[in-house]
């Protein structure tokens, strides 16, 4: 950054020494030098934000895979440790030919206030030029292909909630469906033009979410509880034995998600400019608040703090940060942390054994019990010194926050969490108890014991033959 | 002849291989085995489920000697295998009527 400024400070110097010089013969040329000018320096910021931004979103696609998939693939069976990489690896496909079509259009061309139109289906109008609603200075092709990534890990954390149990072409047809009746609306009324609850845009109830507390986090999680319900428990759960069968896997995909997550949440900035330094670090201290948080409680409680527990945490913290960062100090972020850390702990191990659901890897746990944290506790940290985001009429700046003095702002977290959830739940219903009457939700019991790489792939993710 | 099986801890079982070979044992089968027997296994918690490991881990060792060795055998594993703590493990002792080395049709103890 420093060397892009110095850069056109002496582009500007030289540029500015040579109209001197000429003024005399030239004076008739001094307002297209200028308009040169101008154009040079919004051409070098372009290209300084579009860096960032393409970098960003080759950060969030690894958070999916193999990220998500090793963290995920770590904690089941192995006889289904493929079948549940490829469940990630699917979205990265499946959604990404849906966002051409359809998807991003429904997401972020101008609409209603609930869902976007179809002037952008197939990808038509995005193009180089930027859209000054989103992102001013990047091309709008690089802000859909961004916002595509969150796109395709959002339903891709929801696998956790089914895993060992559903059949690949179920789960194929329930995503597809899920990404235009769930992820699309929801994406649209946070971040779209005219969304209800669309804060930089000035939306009926702007709901402060800077990377995606409700419209990835909230929406997965409370989906994932529906399916984990709606399908019931895998055979033999809870009596038989299903811890998982790699840690280690679990350890290196939660590592690149947490080097994902920076992406994710300074790459929300949309800039690379201050902005996105704050969102980044705002990431990182809410992470390693939240793994100790998460650790210290293990410890108390078990004895032990362990390392499933300690990554686990970080993946707490990181989700319920994602809303905040960008709005919020780095030490109100580890505050978020912390109590993310202790509150997702005991989601995990003494509410969901409360209630006999099979959230299998805790997608709700973590993201839905964590989202909706991170939410309602950004409405009490925003801070408009972070970044001014409400300004009245005059173009003074607002308080944000509770902590502010803007209490008014919880009840907008509180409408974005409520309306959220109810679409995950209505939504997902739905979707279900369709695919459930035309295809059949489950894989048979036959199958489920032999374990889905064979009976849905027809592999083994560990074959080892015996030496000849 | 006497079968000897030895079940023992997995750390022990390179001393043990070592005092049998002292005492002039030429062959013997190791098995990596998995049980328990007066030996409670541990607990392990993964996001506060609890599962209990009762089948621990164990090397099962197979030896077949001529019956005057017996003894040296038996004392050559104990005090190898022993640590003196529970989980140490047992050695069962049996008849075995022949043996016949595969190669070329020998029979009786020669063949051990």
């Amino acid at each position: 950054m420093k060397i892009f400024v110095v850069v056109c400070l002496a582009l500007v110097m030289a540029l500015s020494m040579s109209i001197t010089a000429s003024a005399q013969t030239s004076s008739g040329n001094d307002a297209a030098r200028l308009a040169k000018l101008e154009q040079a320096v919004a051409d070098a910021k372009s290209s300084g934000d579009n860096a960032w931004m393409l970098m960003s979103s080759a950060l969030v696609l690894m958070m999916t895979g193999p990220g998500l998939a090793l963290f995920y693939g770590g904690l089941v069976r192995k006889k289904n440790v493929l079948s549940t990489m490829m469940q990630s690896f699917a979205m990265m496909a499946i959604v990404t030919v849906l966002w051409a079509l359809v998807s991003y259009s429904l997401a972020f061309a101008p609409g209603n206030r609930f869902i976007g139109g179809f002037s952008n289906v197939f990808l038509r109008g995005v193009g180089a030029q930027p859209d000054a609603d989103y992102a001013g200075t990047i091309p709008l092709q690089t802000f859909m292909v961004y916002q595509l990534m969150f796109a395709i890990i959002t339903p891709a954390l929801i696998t956790g909630a089914f895993a060992e149990r559903m059949k690949f072409s179920a789960m194929a047809a329930f995503m597809v469906l899920w990404s235009l009746l769930v992820y699309s609306p929801m994406a649209h009324m946070v971040w779209g033009k005219g969304g209800l609850l669309n804060a930089p845009l000035g939306g009926r109830f702007p709901c402060l979410d800077f990377a995606g507390g409700t419209v990835v986090h909230v929406t997965s999680g409370v989906s994932a509880l529906v399916c984990a319900i709606y399908l019931g428990p895998r055979i033999g759960y809870p009596k038989q034995n299903m811890p998982p069968h790699s840690v280690v896997l679990s350890f290196i995909g939660a590592c690149l998600l947490w080097v994902g997550w920076f992406g994710f949440n300074a790459g929300s900035a949309l800039s690379a400019g201050a902005l996105a330094t704050s969102a980044f670090v705002a990431t990182h201290f809410g992470a390693a608040a939240a793994t100790l948080g998460w650790s210290a409680a293990e410890w108390w409680h078990r004895g032990k703090p362990s390392a499933l527990g300690a990554i686990s945490g970080a993946v707490a913290g990181l989700v319920a940060i994602t809303p905040a960062a960008g709005f919020v100090s780095p030490i109100s972020a580890m505050v978020i942390g912390v109590v993310a850390g202790v509150f997702c702990f005991l989601m995990v191990t003494k509410i969901k054994s409360m209630f006999h659901y099979d959230d299998s890897l805790d997608a709700f746990g973590v993201h839905g019990a964590g989202g909706t944290l991170g939410a309602l506790l950004t409405g009490i940290f925003a801070s408009s010194v972070v970044n001014p985001i409400f300004k009245n009429a005059q173009g003074a700046t607002l308080a944000s926050g509770l902590i502010e003095g803007n209490a008014h702002q919880m009840l907008n977290q509180l409408l974005g969490v409520v309306i959220a959830w109810a679409l995950a739940v209505a939504g997902t219903i739905i979707i279900l108890k369709l695919v459930d009457i035309t295809i059949g939700l489950r894989v048979s019991e036959h199958h489920e014991v032999q374990g889905l790489d064979v009976s849905q792939h027809g592999e083994e993710g560990y074959y080892w033959e015996p030496a000849a | 002849m006497t079968k000897v099986e030895a079940i023992i801890q997995v750390s022990k079982l390179d001393g043990v291989k070592d005092a049998l070979h002292e005492v002039g044992v030429e062959g013997m089968t190791v098995f990596e085995a998995r049980g328990h027997g007066r030996q409670k296994g541990h607990t392990e918690f993964y996001r506060g489920r609890e599962y209990t490991v009762d089948l621990i881990p164990k090397v099962k060792l197979e030896i077949v000697v001529a019956d005057d060795m017996v003894e040296k055998v038996v004392q050559a594993i104990t005090s190898a295998a022993r640590t003196g703590k529970i989980g140490d493990g047992k050695i069962f002792l049996s008849r075995i009527d022949e043996a016949i080395r595969i190669r070329n049709d020998e029979r009786g103890e020669g063949v051990l």
